[in-house]
């Protein structure tokens, strides 16, 4: 199931090890992501999701191993606009800072742009795209600040989305959005997945409703236990250990430390 | 007024540079204060003072330099300053705010020590703390305004990448925009803004042109293009008024500028109360890990 010929590849982690200081966070992961399949990367809080997706976007040095994207080494990759990623902290803004919701959508196209260059009726047709796709339109001159935490994500799905990303790396979306919303968002996720194509990355440390719109699920927790289809997760045991009783999982794991 | 602004050239280089840095810091103090950087400016401006303190001293010995403008060194130990901030931030990444009180008071220190080693510049000093309407001269106004023309092109074309960094810089990062270059090139241009609005408003009120303008303009703003509308406005409106009263009073037009600004950030903020409207808080949501 799991051999693919090289040019299929969105991600490829090989051999990776990550410490803050002296504390080991990721231990020998290697996980390959193939094109066009929707990942739950799924594990207790701590256990270094967060970490390992900054050290494939190159905001953090492993202190071994490296990491591809596009079969290019992160060292030697340029296009960042084939990436679309909306960080853990992405809803933690300032609430007070005074930018539009067509404003923060339109950030997702400067580094496409480039230095020098401006904005041009192209790219305003893709922001409203983009707006239109998350059912964020009728919002998109209001203060970022005044919506909801389920609206904000979507902005950021937005303007993650608005460079025609190939690959959408969302660090846990769902967080403090209510549960109707999340439902609603799986399957904005799904659609895209299934539609445009893009090769998603979730990574959440709830796993409950996740596994029916995913297709493979990595458990990660300092070393990735699993890796596979998230029929043959629902069939393991790790799924029970994963899935609803995350909560003791954090509190054994804070314990040890 | 009309009469004495043009006989007299010193109204004139006051009035234009006033124009200048009413729009100059302003503009540069909507990042600043978007990206929490406020006290950046204090310290960049007493490092200025310290390369002005410098140049006197020095100059007292080295002939060439008396007809020199002391601005250059002034701007010149503001951007090297500056530079010095950034590396320090990068040192103690846990503790980013130490780099502004190890600037200010090493800067501070040396200023005093050159400035009583020179033992004679004291009614200059004031001019400098202070600001003042009749010390702007025609090559101060060149100067500046050769600055002005240099960081509004830069400011231009860089807008967007600075919006990005100031409103999420890891995210800017991973889109490609090259952070790290443009947050130097960023902190140089405030180094030489600050180093220009020394002569009006002085160094210890720089900073309050570059911050009271703003905090008045996020209560006002809807987008964060509007910003510099309301922070130009505000800010031009305080410099301007600051200088005539000034001239009219005889005070030091620092004082007036501040005291203008002050004004209307409170008229906007009890409006707005008035109004029924609500303040505009600065906070961060707290999110759960
Ligand atoms: N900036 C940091 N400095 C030191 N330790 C960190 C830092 N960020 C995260 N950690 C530690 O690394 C581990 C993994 O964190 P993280 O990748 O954020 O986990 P997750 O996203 O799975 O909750 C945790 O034990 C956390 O305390
Ligand atoms: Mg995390």
């Amino acid at each position: 199931m799991y051999k693919h010929t090289e040019e299929s590849l969105a991600v490829q982690i090989k051999n990776v090890t990550f410490q803050y200081g002296n504390q080991p966070v990721l231990e020998n992961i290697d996980l390959s992501i193939k094109k066009g399949s929707f990942l739950g990367l799924v594990g207790p809080n701590g256990s270094g999701k967060s970490t390992l997706i900054k050290i494939l976007l190159g905001l953090k040095k492993p202190i071994e191993g490296e990491v591809s994207l596009f079969n290019t080494p992160l060292q030697k990759f340029k296009k960042w606009e084939k990436i679309g990623y909306v960080s853990q902290k992405a809803n933690s803004f300032n609430t007070g800072f005074p930018v539009t919701v067509y404003e923060v959508v339109s950030m997702g196209l400067y580094g496409k742009v480039g230095l020098l260059r401006f904005l041009n009726r192209k790219h305003k047709q893709q922001i409203y795209e983009a707006l239109q796709r998350v059912g964020m339109s009728d919002f998109k001159d209001r203060n970022i600040g005044e919506l909801s935490g389920g609206q904000q994500q979507r902005v950021f799905i937005a303007r993650a989305l608005v460079s025609n990303p190939e690959i959408l790396i969302l660090d846990e979306p769902t967080v403090g959005v209510d549960s109707t919303s999340v439902q609603h968002f799986y399957k904005l996720l799904a659609q895209l997945n299934q539609q445009k194509n893009i090769t998603l990355i979730l990574v959440t440390h709830d796993i409950g409703v996740m596994t029916s719109y995913v297709s493979d699920v990595a458990c990660l927790n300092k070393t990735l236990h699993f890796h596979g289809s998230s029929k043959d997760f629902e069939e393991s045991d790790l799924s029970s250990l994963y899935g609803h009783d995350v909560q003791v999982i954090t509190h054994d794991h804070g314990g040890a430390h | 007024m009309l009469d004495s602004f043009f006989k007299y050239e010193f109204l004139q280089n006051a009035f234009f540079v006033g124009l200048m840095i009413g729009f100059l810091a302003p503009v540069l103090g909507v990042f600043i204060v978007v990206r929490k950087l406020a006290l950046i400016t204090d310290a960049l401006s007493h490092i200025t003072l310290t390369g002005i303190a410098f140049h006197l001293l020095i100059a007292q010995s080295i002939v060439w330099l008396q007809p020199v403008n002391p601005l250059y060194m002034g701007m010149c130990f503001s951007v090297a300053g500056s530079l010095f901030m950034e590396k320090l931030r990068h040192i103690y990444t846990a503790y980013q705010e130490l780099a502004v009180p190890i600037i200010l008071s090493s800067g501070i220190g040396l200023g005093v020590v050159f400035i009583s080693l020179a033992d004679g510049f004291n009614n200059d000093l004031f001019n400098y703390l202070f600001g003042s309407v009749i010390a702007v001269t025609r090559n101060d106004l060149w100067t500046i305004a050769f600055v002005a023309v240099a960081i509004t092109g830069l400011l231009l074309f860089l807008y967007k990448e600075l919006l990005f960094l100031s409103f999420d810089e890891e995210q800017a990062k991973v889109s490609g925009i090259p952070g790290k270059w443009i947050n130097s090139l960023f902190i140089i241009m405030t180094a030489l803004v600050i180093a220009s609005s020394m002569r009006i408003v002085g160094i210890l009120l720089v900073s309050s042109l570059m911050i009271l303008p703003v905090a008045a303009a996020i209560q006002l703003a809807k987008s964060f293009k509007q910003m510099f509308l309301y922070a130009v406005l505000i800010g031009e409106t305080s410099v301007i008024t600051g200088l005539v009263s000034a001239f009219y009073l005889n005070l030091a037009p620092g004082g007036m500028i501040v005291i203008i600004a002050l004004t209307i950030l409170l008229v906007v903020l009890f409006g707005r109360k008035l109004a029924g409207l609500p303040l505009q808080t600065f906070r961060k949501k707290v999110q759960s890990v």
